[in-house]
């Protein structure tokens, strides 16, 4: 392309770039202001500025609880998916029979299944046993991602040979020793993919955990949610929460970029 | 792994075990719940397809249907064009194309609750200020109506989605091969021609993937609509996800929230089957 053409290009992006800035701009700026401050003018800078939403909205959001919160249940879902979903995927995968195929057929029918559908005899089964805390949480997020999971590692397990398990097992390992120490390295790749498909869904995840989860329990967007409701049109300490809430999301967006936009690719085309 | 061996069946226990407990069990209790006068701890007696005939009388339902169904034809061919416009623009080579790719996914990150909330403040504090500031009446009393809440729900759906879209377009692009446009190029054609007759058919595979996305994604949205409108006005702007779930714990009316999350399934399983279906046709059409 000639250089004008890669200058008017430059100048489109910028613009484009800047609208879709601009939200976080707002937001940012005017959780600085005094309610007054925003009330005077929203799109100005904020003069003067005051720290004390910030002070206040994180002790309103309990942000340090719901942050602990969000991370026990984030990690452990996650950990529980990418173990139970690799192991159910190579038996599936080392198994050539009808009985196999149907399972796997069962794996993805259920991603057609919308949550509305399974939310309430869901809640009451698992209210009926007392499990509606984070420990059922983790148990239902096992079972809401474990398809796409299944699916995911059942077309990697594919391309790796069969000649792998059975030379381990020439040496008289055991079918756990061949998973462990064989197969599941060689998926490291797509465990990546899953954990990262699987993270951003959880900790972002509101409905479920609302129905599920006890208020010690509440995670960051149950916070928010209270938070907002107690706060309404107060948007001076509303903006400092949002953006307390935003800052490790986007810190683990900064951080695992690369690994994030392969993960959310390779979940949508494969 | 043969059927009878103990370790096919221990490694596939765990995750079977939960996917009954969490999916196949309550989805066929449900249906069950359906045909009867549930009120979400027992029933009483089975009421046939009472609860079916009264869903098709339900207003409430039947707007949110065709509010939902506008909103999924709006956002699917915005998303769709967007994401691809994006993604053709960040594949150039231009100084600070990386650095777009990045902003433009990042919204994606942040979860719909959350991203309702931050609109929420653009649309009744941001826009009103726009509004006084360029005296554009339009900009002001957005959320307070219906089709403000409509194009609002609409304006933070592709605002979040548009870079995933992107995103998936972007491989689809990359795996173009170079020397097929260099020959056009050489042949004389034009971009406009290179676009249509080398770029379009050699990504179809990515609009399979891109509309049922787009589609499923569109039907099941309910954070946002909770966080941005709630519903309002009058419930208005309420989409099917959220009258089933308001049927069941605002009404308190379990049963027929069932029989409306059936049907719910049935529609979203028929649209991306049918989509899928008539997609992968296409493809191999061409």
């Amino acid at each position: 392309m000639d250089k004008k053409g890669r200058v008017g290009l430059g100048i489109i992006g910028l613009l484009l770039g800047i609208l879709w800035l601009f939200p976080f701009y707002l937001i940012l700026t005017n959780s600085f202001k005094t309610p007054k401050g925003i009330f005077a003018s929203v799109l100005s800078f904020p003069h003067p500025s005051t720290g004390d939403n910030y002070v206040n909205s994180f002790r309103a959001l309990n942000f340090i609880g719901s942050l602990t919160n969000s991370l026990i249940i984030t990690v452990c879902s996650v950990l529980l998916i990418i173990l139970c979903s690799s192991m159910a995927a190579y038996a599936l995968q080392r198994n050539h029979s009808k009985l196999s195929g149907g399972i796997l057929m069962l794996f993805i029918s259920a991603m057609l299944i919308p949550f509305q559908s399974v939310m309430i005899p869901l809640t009451a089964n698992f209210g009926a046993v007392h499990f509606l805390n984070m420990w059922g949480l983790v148990i239902m997020y096992l079972g809401f991602d474990a398809s796409l999971s299944v699916f995911l590692y059942q077309g990697t397990l594919a391309s790796i040979p069969i000649a792998m398990d059975e030379s381990a097992e020439i040496e008289g390992a055991s079918r756990w020793q061949i998973f462990t120490k064989v197969i599941f390295p060689m998926l490291s790749p797509i465990t990546v993919t899953v954990a990262i498909l699987n993270i951003i869904a959880i900790w972002n995840d509101y409905l479920l955990p609302s129905l599920v989860l006890p208020q010690a329990q509440y995670t960051i967007p149950l916070q928010m949610f209270n938070f907002f409701g107690e706060y309404t049109k107060q948007w001076h300490l509303a903006l400092a929460g949002i953006t307390l809430s935003i800052i490790p999301v986007i810190l683990f967006y900064l951080f695992a970029q690369k690994w994030i936009i392969k993960g959310v690719t390779d979940g949508a085309v494969k | 792994m043969k059927n009878k061996s103990l370790s096919f069946w221990l490694f596939l226990t765990p995750t079977l075990v939960a996917l009954a407990l969490v999916v196949f069990i309550p989805v066929l209790e449900g249906l069950f719940y359906s045909f009867t006068n549930w009120d979400g701890l027992t029933f009483t007696k089975v009421v046939g397809f009472q609860n079916y005939i009264t869903l098709f009388q339900d207003k409430a339902f039947i707007n949110a249907f065709w509010f939902t169904v506008g909103f999924v034809i709006v956002t699917v061919i915005m998303l769709n064009v967007i994401g691809l416009g994006l993604a053709l623009l960040v594949t150039q080579k231009f100084k600070g194309n990386n650095f777009l790719r990045t902003v433009f996914f990042m919204p994606n990150m942040i979860g719909g609750l959350i991203l309702g909330f931050i609109w929420q403040f653009i649309f009744t504090q941001g826009f009103q200020a726009l509004g006084n500031a360029l005296h554009m009446d339009w900009l002001q009393n957005w959320l307070t109506n219906e089709t403000t809440g409509f194009w609002g729900l609409v304006i933070v759906t592709v605002w979040q989605m548009s870079g995933y879209i992107m995103i998936i377009y972007i491989a689809y692009l990359q795996n173009i091969p170079n020397e097929i446009i260099e020959a056009a190029k050489i042949d004389g054609a034009s971009a406009w021609q290179r676009f249509t007759k080398i770029t379009f058919p050699m990504i179809a595979p990515a609009f399979t993937v891109c509309m049922f996305l787009t589609l499923s994604n569109g039907f099941k949205i309910y954070d946002q609509n909770l966080s941005l409108t709630n519903g309002g006005p009058y419930n208005s702007t309420q989409m099917l996800a959220m009258d089933i779930v308001n049927t069941a714990y605002n009404s308190g009316n379990f049963a027929l929230s069932e029989a409306k999350a059936i049907i719910f399934f049935i529609i979203v399983a028929a649209i991306s089957l049918l989509q899928v279906a008539y997609n992968r046709k296409r493809e191999e059409d061409l």
